[in-house]
């Protein structure tokens, strides 16, 4: 079963879900990211997601690793589609199952802010206006020394 | 020889989605420097370096063979 998955294809939530389950579980819980029309005011059309497919799959299965060491008994399923996707489409599945319910929300929440920050996904913004790659979205965030810190590399 | 591929922003200053160039023996900032001025590529102090699709460091040196991946500030989920 391939549990780190980008997907050309709509997503089906429950495959997803049903990845994660197991008899140990007392609780799953699913974070599904959509797409969404207003920004500060501002209307998107589409999006488009591209990514570095191969290594995209890696730095999810680095997530999926640093939830089951950092939670006992988790397990983990991720997939993020990529292609062009319309406002309420599904963008990303996230599934956590764990013993106790607050560890499978707390980890469920790692997962989204660790893929904000290391996995090789991009979406580029169709306004009524024009068209942006969104990076950073302040770009504040400077890379000095050409990678993400101490803490975002596997090793 | 070694492939370097591009994403988001920088794929559409390069115009292609890789290139093929011999970087052997020069260091990740080496080439970003190189291809900065080449392509005139925007920001690249908020661009990362993977190489055969593992974050790498402004200093570490190119392998013949190696596969370079400039990643600009992701923006999944």
């Amino acid at each position: 079963m391939k549990f780190y998955e980008i997907s050309k294809e709509p997503i089906n939530i429950q495959e997803v879900i049903d990845k994660v389950v197991q008899r140990e579980a007392g609780a799953i819980t699913t974070f599904i990211g959509t797409v969404r029309e207003l920004t500060y005011g501002k209307k998107t059309l589409f999006l488009i997601y591209e990514a570095y497919e191969a290594m995209a799959v890696k730095k999810l299965e680095q997530i999926g690793r640093e939830i089951e060491e950092r939670w006992a008994g988790s397990q983990v399923a991720i997939t993020h589609r990529v292609g062009r996707l319309d406002i309420t489409d599904v963008a990303v599945v996230i599934a956590v199952s764990t013993p106790h319910r607050a560890d499978a929300y707390e980890a469920n929440r790692y997962a989204i802010e660790r893929i904000k920050e290391i996995v090789p996904i991009w979406k580029k913004e169709h306004w009524e206006d024009g068209e942006e790659w969104v990076g950073n979205q302040l770009e504040t965030k400077a890379y000095p020394s050409g990678k993400p810190e101490e803490g975002d590399l596997s090793e | 020889m070694n492939k370097i591929l591009f994403f988001a922003h920088l794929r559409d200053a390069v115009g292609e989605e890789f290139l093929c160039l011999d970087a052997s023996g020069k260091t990740v900032a080496q080439l970003k420097a190189e291809l900065s001025e080449k392509y005139d590529l925007p920001r690249m102090d908020t661009v990362m370096t993977a190489i055969n699709e593992e974050f790498a460091s402004n200093d570490e040196v190119i392998q013949d063979g190696d596969e370079i991946a400039f990643i600009p500030p992701v923006s999944g989920g």
